[in-house]
């Protein structure tokens, strides 16, 4: 109400708005230039390749999670239902008998399937996404340590595949471009991402404009459950096992990413690309803490601070920009 | 004047980034008078009361308080200086108690618990001073929007306020409520507190204020006696005299054809056994008090809410039950009455708030047609006039005049012919009004049928061709343009007064 203007304003490069709206890029150059410099172990072949198939399962996940929070909600489950859909596909593939690359698919559709239940418990059973995926999360869990009885399970070779290389190439690396473009795709392009946008913002004002509110939060979350099923896949294919215990704990990675990324918390906001660089920055700072030699348990005391800060940074923006 | 004034705003400027929202405005409250201040939205109403409040620091120019400079960097400042503001927003904790909230941040304690008897006695005392008798226990959020207003107010006073700045306080209110809130400000009026006040409603000026401020743009335009005609204000404020507040036309020979009918609708507990039709170029006027089922009519008219009996058809097609789609398929546009809480959403841009009803409709495959939307979205917001920097701008950033065109732009996208407006022009400055019953004009020129709810009985009375009453959920009655007035109608609304609350 107050912003309305009454000089035409200069157009010019901004660098200050440059830098708010894109901390997280800014965070991250300035990371990895640290880097380069502190260890020189940082900037070789082999260690990008490492940081490009780490980031890959953060991102996958991440990717999901994003559709979820710009819609407004919360995912808790993903981690769990990775898991959950490279046992399933083990367990297909090992005590099914199927053939691996119906394994591979039955894997995703755990996933998806976990993700409807998701939706639908949120937008028909009118629990909060924060519950229904909690519930979830003990769930899928529960799931995956009674299929294997708590033992890996071996992975049908398709899905090792999925861990293993194109020439010089890691697939996980493919797998996660290619997944970026189908999420940033889905999110930009279709009439689904547009309305996760508004279903985020206000859902009543998408109602009540005909959105169909109800069926965009399941197909949300059911996109978010395909993601963490491909991402707990990738991680089976690299072990060339289902680990009961895989990803425990991921989804707080992937909602630090979509935060450090730019996305709010509350809905509405946020991009596939903020998310990689989230994910690149949680990844990297590993990495690098990793190179330098500081301990696991200092590591989480920074990664802690890092997502502190990145949301810090992300309200005082916001702050500003709405006076 | 010999009364040295409370607080003065001397030549402050206002600007954010590279855009000036105030230059060189000087505003003063005197002790015992109600100031206005008057502008369209977007004029730097807001800003002006945050620099008082606190909230802003002018970046030219100086506060004076009590005659000396002062600056107010916080809002603690503000209010130890005995400023208080009553935000549109009101600032209450719903699930807290009337006492709790007067007395929030200044729990009286015993050994460190809080004392409850003092604190209800001092709640008490705080009430007692504007004449509000209620349960100091009740939960706030179990009042109407009118008593958590004086509720307010009370806690403003309690924490000895000399100022208080009540911004656009009878936006909410019914005509009933609105006398109640003023002649609480007539007694405080009395006792020396100085006044801030905001509103959108011109009548209420000369009933309440003592001298008005003008302002256009961000500038200083004029300082009148509140006394000053109305059609003079709005000159002052808009710029240009405005010939027709209520510029209706009605065609003259009225087609036949109906569009919209609605057949013994009944939601329980709502609205009951609704009947009536509405023609092709016609504006249906629905009048009645806040909470008579207007609103819940017309949501469920629209599909937003089930009903229980009844039909709804348009053109002779009966709609589904609370099916939405169904109803904008059928050619309904439903412009809510909170236009930020179900209009729109505001940190997404013009261009996407304009799109959200044709999103789908206009999509191949399932992609969005951007460049087919943004083509269509300029095409509207230059019709509508709807005054902005880019299509890409949050829509949170225009005033609320502009943001109200781009619900009604939403439906002109859609070509919907029969829209449902529930309090159109509620919040929107009289320039802006105008332009949307110019709207209403061309839309039912075009064929279309409007039904629109409103509370305020001028727009009402401008804007019908036919006018339905609604009491308790009920038909009152019914009335054509030609025999309604101001009477007639509240009659119908109100028949039994002591009924009310």
């Amino acid at each position: 109400m107050s912003t309305t203007t009454l000089a035409p304003t200069r157009r010019s490069f901004d660098y200050k708005t440059f830098l708010a709206n894109n901390g997280a890029l800014v965070g991250l150059v300035v990371l990895c230039i640290a880097l380069v410099i502190a260890t020189p172990d940082f900037l070789t072949g082999q260690n990008l390749l490492n940081i490009g198939i780490q980031v890959s399962t953060v991102a996958v996940l991440a990717f999901g999670m994003t559709f979820v929070i710009v819609a407004g909600g919360i995912d808790l489950s993903v981690g769990a239902v990775a898991a959950l859909s490279a046992m399933a596909s083990g367990w297909f593939f090992v005590s099914a008998g199927m053939p691996g690359w119906v394994a591979l698919l039955g894997g995703l559709a755990v996933g998806l399937l976990a993700g409807i239940v998701n939706g639908a418990a949120n937008a028909y059973g009118k629990l909060p996404s924060f519950i229904a995926t909690l519930a979830m999360l003990s769930v899928a869990r529960g799931l995956t340590l009674v299929i294997s009885d708590g033992r890996p399970i071996k992975t049908a070779a398709e899905v090792s595949f999925l861990g293993g290389n194109i020439g010089p190439v890691p697939m996980p690396i493919v797998i996660l471009v290619l997944a970026a473009l189908v999420a940033s795709f889905i999110l930009n392009r279709t009439v689904l991402g547009r309305s996760m946008y508004a279903v985020g913002g206000n859902a009543e004002a998408a109602r009540l404009s005909g959105l169909p509110v109800k069926r965009i939060i399941v197909t949300v979350f059911a996109l978010a459950g395909v993601f963490a099923a491909l991402a707990g896949l990738l991680l089976a294919g690299r072990l060339d096992s289902a680990q009961p215990q895989a990803a425990a704990g991921y989804e707080l990675d992937a909602i630090a990413a979509v935060v450090i990324g730019g996305a709010s918390l509350s809905g509405g906001l946020g991009k596939i690309s903020g998310t990689f660089i989230g994910a690149l920055v949680l990844v990297v700072i590993r990495n690098g803490l990793n190179l330098l030699n500081v301990s696991s348990f200092w590591q989480q005391v920074v990664i802690g601070l890092v997502i502190a800060l990145a949301v810090g940074a992300d309200v005082l923006r916001r702050k500003t920009r709405n006076s | 004047m010999t009364v040295n004034p409370l607080i003065t705003l001397q030549n402050v400027t206002k600007t954010f980034g590279q855009v000036t929202v105030i230059q060189d405005v000087t505003v003063s409250v005197y002790p015992g008078q109600v100031q206005v201040l008057l502008g369209e939205n977007g004029a730097g109403k807001s800003t002006l009361i945050k620099m008082v409040a606190g909230v802003y620091q002018p970046d030219g120019g100086q506060i004076l308080v009590d005659g000396t400079v002062t600056t107010l960097p916080t809002t603690r400042a503000a209010e130890e200086h005995g400023i208080a503001t009553i935000h549109q927003e009101l600032n209450l904790v719903a699930t807290m108690s009337v006492a709790e909230n007067v007395m929030l941040g200044r729990m009286p304690t015993k050994l460190g618990m809080v004392d409850r008897k003092e604190l209800r006695r001092q709640a008490r005392a705080a009430l007692a001073l504007i004449g509000l008798e209620i349960d100091v226990d009740t939960p706030v959020g179990e009042l109407g929007i009118a008593r958590q207003q004086l509720v307010e107010i009370a806690k403003a006073l309690s924490i000895n306020a000399r100022v208080l700045i009540l911004d656009e306080p009878t936006a909410a209110l019914t005509r009933h409520e609105t006398q109640a809130l003023f002649a609480v400000m007539a007694d405080l009026r009395r006792r020396g507190v100085g006044m801030l006040f905001i509103s959108h409603h011109l009548d209420e000026i000369a009933e309440v204020g003592d001298t008005v401020t003008v302002i256009r743009d961000g500038h200083f335009i004029a300082e009148v006696p509140a006394s000053t005609p109305e059609d003079e204000l709005v000159k002052l404020m808009v710029g240009r005299s405005i010939e027709d507040q209520f510029p209706r036309r009605a065609d003259e020979t009225p087609a036949l054809t109906e569009v919209l009918t609605v057949e013994n609708l009944t939601s329980a507990g709502h609205f009951d056994d609704i009947s009536f039709t509405v023609r092709a170029g016609e504006v249906l006027g629905i009048a009645g008090l806040v909470g008579a089922g207007r609103t819940e009519l017309i949501r469920a008219i629209a599909g937003a809410d089930r009903y229980d009996t009844g039909s709804v058809a348009v053109r002779g097609t009966p709609l589904p039950k609370g099916d939405i789609q169904a109803a904008i398929r059928a050619g309904i546009g439903h412009v809510p009455e909170d236009r930020k809480g179900q209009g729109l959403v505001l940190d997404a841009s013009v261009n996407d708030n304009l799109g959200y009803a044709t999103l789908a409709s206009s999509a191949k495959l399932g992609l969005a047609d951007f460049t087919g939307q943004r083509r269509r979205a300029e095409a509207v917001a230059a019709k509508l006039r709807i005054r902005m920097h880019t299509i890409d701008q949050p829509i949170r950033s225009l005033s609320g005049g502009n943001q109200q065109k781009a619900v009604f732009g939403r439906w002109i996208i859609a070509a919907s012919t029969v829209l449902l407006l529930d309090e159109p022009t509620r919040g929107v400055d009289v320039g802006a009004k105008v332009e949307i019953y110019e709207l209403m004009n061309s839309i039912t020129a075009a064929g279309g049928a409007i039904v629109m709810v409103s509370s305020e009985l001028p727009e009402i009375l401008g804007m019908s061709d036919r006018i339905l009453v609604m009491r308790d959920g009920r038909l009152a009655g019914e009335l054509s343009a030609a025999d309604a007035t101001q009477d007639t109608v509240m009659t119908l609304a109100a028949r039994d007064v002591a009924a009310q609350r």
